[in-house]
């Protein structure tokens, strides 16, 4: 594959590594696939009638992988990409996504993700997601991903969505529904710095009995960022739901959470957290104590709530 | 040594009142000094100012005759004062090997960072934890003595360190500190606890901001026994 150094550091960031992956993948650079793999177990196929991938993972599929990592790197560009992933029953498989802009212009760069999941019963997926910007100029780095997610019978989706730093603008958006005894587990870590916006929303349906729902959302907003976090968990059965909205706030951020529950039935059992608020400053003094500056204190304490 | 000569401590708000008055102490190296007062006598501040936490209103503090009364907290640490809190902080996302690494300033290897935990009675899996609200007041007391003693410090300073240890005997803290002092670390212990006031070389009475009494355990235990001044 011949990569800008600026599209390696993309894809180093995002899959984390410089290699090519093992397994199933589709490296897409610029809105083109420059490299694609299936395996006898999953098949990656290009969509017909837009801009995206079908990806097929056969029932019983075990300890797979498919990378489908994207990096823009032309000024300007704008796109929205289709991704739909059918899992079989029974198949437990890591999906690792993500995206990275590199922006040096005056125009804007922009992604839009559509991922849906379809899992099948008794399936188990990870889903790993990182989204990276880089580069200056005034043209914003622009991710939109929007993934929804269809739980079958007894499975299980783990979602670990991060944003570190670089992104300029972001809406997030993300729903679930889940069937019976199908588990839903989200950790989210967003770290916004300048004047970037994120806007994560949550929209889960626990429809299935005893299914269950974990949103646990940490960030970190510096600068003049501004973050607006929105997590309803509708209980539709009998269920259990958690969402956590956890936000360190610096500087002259602000940082807005609105979690919100609805129970339609009283056997859902519904809850939600929500705290902001500034590194307390005893754990800077406790760091300090151990040898550390205040920076280095303050840095641990980030890193260690975003980990 | 470390010597503190007429330190005082006022608030800085309206009404400035004075937390410590006029205090001068020498803690002598490899020395064990206890303190004890009762509630609001000023000894957690007197630790603050030795550590750095608050400024002394006026006075000077010197280690091994430097002057450090102007320096911060993370000068201080790394001139070997250490400090083990009263009440253990929270560290969300920091693991409990993470912490003694960056108490003992270096990567350590996992089995120092085992022995360090065996002294306070954790078992090695407790490397692994997050520093967090899962883990018990005695579990975090534990760690935060760990965190210190992981140091390797010339000067510490324990706040309390008898509160919260539910679930660990009193016995092996007073074999740590029997350990540090035959290690030739100068221990200033804030405690209320009889069987650690008997370690101590000296016993500092604090009342009001003022020393009200200095003397040997043999001469002032039976006193605060007497009053009541200690369990």
């Amino acid at each position: 594959m011949q990569l800008t150094d600026e599209e390696k550091q993309i894809f180093c960031e995002v899959t984390g590594t410089f290699e090519v992956p093992e397994g199933a993948y589709n490296f897409r650079v610029n809105g083109k696939s420059i490299g694609r793999n299936s395996t006898d177990n999953i098949d990656v196929v290009p969509k017909k009638d837009k801009s995206g991938l079908d990806i097929y993972i056969k029932p019983g599929t075990k300890n797979e992988t498919v990378h489908i990592p994207v990096a823009i790197s032309v000024i300007g560009l704008e796109e929205d990409v289709y991704n739909d992933f059918h899992i079989g029953d029974n198949a437990d498989v890591i999906i690792v996504a993500g995206c990275g802009i590199y922006n040096c212009g005056g125009q804007d760069s922009v992604h839009n993700g559509i991922h849906r999941f379809h899992v099948g019963k008794n399936a188990k997926i990870k889903y790993i997601e990182k989204h990276y910007g880089f580069g200056k100029g005034p043209g914003g780095k622009i991710l939109n991903p929007t993934t929804e997610v269809e739980l079958g019978e007894n499975s299980e989706a783990v979602l670990e969505l991060e944003q570190i730093r670089g992104v300029d603008s972001t809406i997030r958006t993300t729903t679930a529904a889940l069937d019976k005894s199908a588990k839903l587990i989200v950790k989210e870590r967003l770290l916004t710095h300048g004047r970037q916006t994120v806007e994560s929303v949550y929209h889960v349906e626990l429809n299935g009995q005893d299914s269950t729902a974990d949103i646990d959302s940490r960030s970190i907003a510096q600068d003049y960022s501004r973050q607006l976090f929105k997590a309803t968990i509708v209980g539709n059965n009998k269920c259990r739901g958690h969402s956590a909205c956890d936000a360190i706030i610096m500087d002259g951020a602000e940082v807005h959470a609105i979690p919100a529950l609805d129970a339609k039935t009283k056997n859902a059992e519904l809850i939600h957290e929500a705290a902001i608020g500034k590194i307390a400053s005893v754990e800077l003094t406790k760091l300090m104590t151990l040898g550390l500056t205040q920076k280095e204190a303050e840095s641990r304490i980030i890193n260690g709530f975003l980990r | 040594m470390l010597e503190l000569r007429d330190v005082s401590f006022s608030t800085r708000d309206g009404s400035k009142a004075k937390i410590l008055d006029q205090i001068s102490l020498v803690f002598k190296s490899n020395s064990l000094t206890a303190i004890t007062g009762p509630n609001g006598s000023g000894k957690s501040t007197l630790a603050d100012i030795i550590i750095g936490i608050k400024p002394a209103t006026s006075g000077t503090i010197t280690l091994d005759k430097e002057d450090i009364t102007n320096l911060g907290i993370t000068a201080r640490a790394q001139k070997g004062i250490a400090y083990a809190f009263q009440q253990p902080v929270h560290l969300k996302g920091i693991s409990v090997y993470e912490l003694l690494n960056i108490a003992s300033g270096e990567l350590i290897s996992k089995e120092d960072a085992t022995q360090c935990l065996q002294k306070v009675g954790l078992s090695p899996e407790y490397l692994t934890r997050e520093i967090n609200d899962k883990l018990s007041g005695g579990e975090l007391k534990r760690i935060e003595i760990a965190s210190v003693l992981a140091r390797n410090a010339k000067i510490i300073i324990f706040d309390e360190p008898e509160a919260g240890i539910d679930l660990w005997s009193f016995d092996n803290l007073v074999k740590v500190f029997k350990k540090l002092k035959s290690d030739n670390v100068t221990l200033i212990i804030i405690s209320h606890q009889e069987r650690i006031l008997k370690l101590a070389d000296e016993i500092i009475v604090l009342d009001g901001g003022k020393i009200k009494q200095k003397g040997t355990p043999a001469k002032l235990l039976p006193q605060l026994i007497r009053r009541g001044s200690c369990n």
